[in-house]
């Protein structure tokens, strides 16, 4: 479980986070939603300490990430996988190179394990013959699929994703969007996604965060959303402009 | 000026936090290894054309200057080997490599920054500075003074060859030269300038890449200032040790 406690962040004299408490549950695809340039991102990379923020807290199982030593945050970092937006796969490794680079820096599992292990998580993410293939070689969809097996790789605790649907095409979307949500389930991970395709969010959004001008406007279900829009113009117009 | 402070101190941190003990050390010896062969393997052909040529070209000039009759051959042998290994070797290859290897590790690192593959390495919790800097550094300071000893070896057969190629003395008569007046210490000297030479070059451009923000057209410009950087830099430690060691 994940705990924002009144985090605040600011760029120079702009505010761009104001007073977030939030809280993320294990086996839960959380989704966190807003306009583009509303702090979504900017939540994200505080939550996985690559922006420090101002104030505030952010407690993984009841650690404190933001005032914890940095050796105890590096301990917390390896519970952490990350899918990047643009994927961030390393150019100079093949795809299985890319799934077992972080257990050849943090694990101590022989080779035929790691290359075991590397397979295992390969094939959760349907991608069973690309292992030689060079991330240059293989589609935007493959490429987040491979980012995914490299977040679960070491028995990940905490999921972060970032727009993981963005530059795909719907049928693609849809089979990361489910691929997020069994991994979830099967796994029982505390997944944050980072979305503004409101398809993601009827698919699979168990608990949802609306960011808007750097404030968390609404938390809920998305079975509570249709209801909630009706006296929420905020997420009515963010919904609305998804055509939804 | 502000800017400059600023600058430094960033690059004086960026040096501090590259010395970690590294997470794996035998991941970091692959990649020392992998980085030796790029930089060192890699520049060898460019370091021997320029060699030879330098090692030529000074030979005819310095035959060109010396007029009188009363001057031996011989002299020339002296001047070109003092010369190539003082200063030509170290700095003009120098000078070469912060082109070749300088814009090369910029352009690799910033890339790395701007496809945020280096955030991908933070939230794993690895020392991105130290993975991607230190595994260079090292293999920039054991390799570079390496090209530097076959640099100096190649400007002097280039000398020889242009010698002899335009009958202006037998090679004997050069090699009499350069070993007349030979000190073992002009190598030391050619041997701290290598080794100071080297840190710039790789240290400034992990530096310019690691801290690029943007896009491709950023990347680029990170190339651009590592190499004017490390150039700069180079000649001026090149002052600093000349009048420090001579």
């Amino acid at each position: 479980m994940i705990e924002l406690v009144n985090l605040n962040k600011t760029f120079r004299d702009k505010q761009v986070l104001f007073d977030i408490n939030a809280r993320f549950e294990p086996g839960l695809t959380n989704l966190v939603i807003g306009a583009s340039g509303g702090g979504k991102s900017v939540l994200l990379k505080c939550m996985v300490g690559l922006i420090k923020p101002e104030s505030g807290s952010i407690n993984y199982d009841g650690r404190d990430f933001v005032h914890l030593p940095y050796e105890q945050v590096r301990e917390i970092r390896r519970e952490i996988g990350m899918l990047f937006q643009g994927t961030a796969l390393f150019d100079s490794l093949t795809v299985e190179e890319n799934v077992e680079f972080p257990l050849k820096m943090f694990s101590k599992m022989a080779p035929s394990e790691r290359k075991d292990r590397v397979n295992f998580c390969l094939s959760k993410v349907g991608l069973e013959n690309a292992n030689s293939k060079f991330p240059a070689e293989i589609s935007g969809g493959m490429k987040k699929r491979v980012g995914i097996a490299r977040a679960i790789a070491l028995e990940t605790k905490y999921l972060f994703c970032d727009e993981p649907n963005s530059g795909l095409d719907p049928i693609t979307s849809r089979r990361i969007d489910e691929l997020l949500h069994d991994i979830t389930r099967e796994f029982n991970i505390t997944t944050i996604i980072n979305s503004h395709d409101m398809k993601t969010v009827y698919d699979i959004g168990e608990s949802i965060t609306f960011i808007y001008q750097g404030k968390i406007w609404w938390q809920g279900h998305r079975k509570q959303i249709d209801e909630t829009r009706k006296h929420n113009p905020e997420l009515d117009a963010f919904i609305s402009a998804s055509q939804f | 000026m502000s800017r400059l402070f600023f600058e430094l101190g960033r690059y004086i941190l960026f040096m501090r936090s590259m010395f970690f003990k590294p997470e794996r050390f035998r991941v970091f010896l692959e990649r020392t290894i992998h980085e030796m062969n790029n930089i060192g393997v890699g520049s060898l052909g460019i370091v021997t054309i320029i060699s030879v040529f330098v090692g030529a070209v000074t030979t005819l000039q310095t035959a060109y200057q010396l007029v009188s009759p009363l001057i031996p051959l011989k002299v020339i042998g002296t001047i070109v080997s003092d010369s190539s290994l003082l200063e030509f070797a170290p700095t003009i290859t120098c000078l070469v490599l912060a082109g070749k290897v300088g814009a090369n590790i910029a352009s690799e690192v910033g890339n790395m920054r701007v496809t945020e593959q280096i955030d991908a390495l933070e939230v794993m919790g690895i020392n991105s500075s130290g993975f991607l800097g230190l595994p260079k550094i090292i293999a920039g300071v054991i390799m570079i003074p390496m090209l530097i000893i076959i640099a100096n070896f190649l400007m002097i057969g280039g000398g020889i060859l242009a010698a002899r190629l335009t009958d202006l003395m037998p090679p004997n008569e050069f090699i009499q030269g350069a070993r007349e007046t030979f000190k073992l210490f002009t190598v030391s000297v050619s041997m701290t300038k290598a080794l100071v030479f080297a840190f710039i070059i790789t240290s400034m451009s992990t530096y310019e890449g690691y801290y690029t923000e943007g896009g491709a057209l950023e990347v680029g410009e990170a190339g651009t200032r590592a190499v004017t950087r490390a150039c700069v830099l180079i000649l001026f430690s090149d002052f600093i040790i000349a009048k420090l060691m001579l």
